[in-house]
């Protein structure tokens, strides 16, 4: 067992303790909460009406505009992370790549602002 | 057995049976959810093999946004479910015959695989060797200088991709009355008010 993989041992036991917790909370119901099942506790009820429609609306494709706008600038920052971390011994070459790389994105950046892309209208 | 082979079966087995309920799984809805599970238990994979930063990334881009992504595309689409299961015998030859040319494909691939003269010495002489530094260290410390070009087109190509998601998905509503912050602040009682000289007998 290497250093690195010990370095998440505090990771798997969070996970499994999580696990354990989760699954005690889901199953303790099935076995000590009273139960007395009927059809008419799980129908659908608006009101006083019957539902008149699916639960499931379709959304708007706004949402996926933003989610995919996320997405990019999610992308930056993964970018950002090595170069932060390596930064004293990058030199003028590696500061001025990152420079360009986040200058190109301010153009899509201001771009977007312009479309009005970030406004919900 | 070993604890990291232990862990390795555990990944592989819960990925590949994700991977197969995201195919079989009738709802869409949790299609996805089990292509969660799938990349959560990748990053695992990749945090045994080392590649910690891409474990991460995993996490972080596939897990926390496309993943968002496939769910608004999933709730866009209004997928009818009986509808979808009609016909999935009928087009049960169709994707043997894609899967077979495609695994024969691989195999072609696979089977023609030589190694390069040069990879041999490359790889001996790989810069960071994995104990003195960490994994992000080593990616950080090539990527914005001997691999800037790729690094550039990689900023490009997110450039590409957020024109591209504008012009594709962006409509604005016409008949939207929007504020105007700076018009509202501009507006004195001269602009505002108009004061009309009207003749008797006559109207506006």
């Amino acid at each position: 067992m290497n250093a690195l993989l010990m370095d998440y041992l505090p990771v798997v036991i969070f996970i499994g303790v999580s696990l354990v917790i989760g699954l005690a909370l889901l199953a303790s119901p099935f076995i000590v909460a009273y139960q007395n099942p009927d059809p008419e506790k799980l129908s659908a009820y608006e009101c006083g009406f019957n539902a008149f429609d699916d639960a499931r609306m379709t959304f708007d494709a706004r949402f996926y505009l933003v989610a995919i706008l996320f997405i990019i600038f999610d992308l930056e920052v993964a970018f950002l992370f090595p170069w932060a971390i390596t930064f004293g011994g990058l030199g003028d070459l590696g500061f001025w790549s990152m420079m360009t790389f986040l200058g190109v994105l301010t153009v899509g950046f201001i771009y977007e602002w312009r479309k009005g892309a970030l406004e919900w209208d | 057995m070993n604890v990291a082979a232990a862990f390795f079966y555990l990944f592989a087995f819960v990925l590949v049976a994700s991977a197969f309920m995201v195919i079989s799984s009738r709802n869409p809805v949790q299609s996805v959810l089990f292509l969660i599970l799938a990349f959560v238990n990748a990053a695992g994979l990749f945090i045994l093999i080392g590649a910690e930063f891409l474990a991460l990334i995993l996490v972080v881009v596939y897990v926390g946004a496309v993943a968002v992504l496939f769910l608004f595309v999933v709730m866009m689409l209004d997928v009818d479910f009986v509808e979808l299961r009609q016909g999935f015998l009928q087009y049960l030859p169709v994707g043997l015959v894609v899967g077979l040319i495609f695994l024969a494909e691989l195999v072609l691939v696979v089977g023609a695989w030589v190694t390069g003269p040069g990879v041999a010495s490359a790889v001996a002489s790989a810069p960071p060797s994995a104990g003195d530094v960490g994994n992000v260290q080593a990616i950080g410390r090539v990527l914005y200088t001997d691999y800037i070009y790729f690094f550039q087109a990689a900023g490009f190509v997110l450039l590409v991709a957020m024109i591209g998601a504008i012009v594709l998905t962006l409509r604005h509503k016409v008949n939207v009355k929007r504020q105007n912050i700076s018009a509202q602040v501009a507006r004195t009682a001269k602009t505002a008010m108009d004061v009309v000289k009207v003749r008797p007998g006559q109207g506006l």
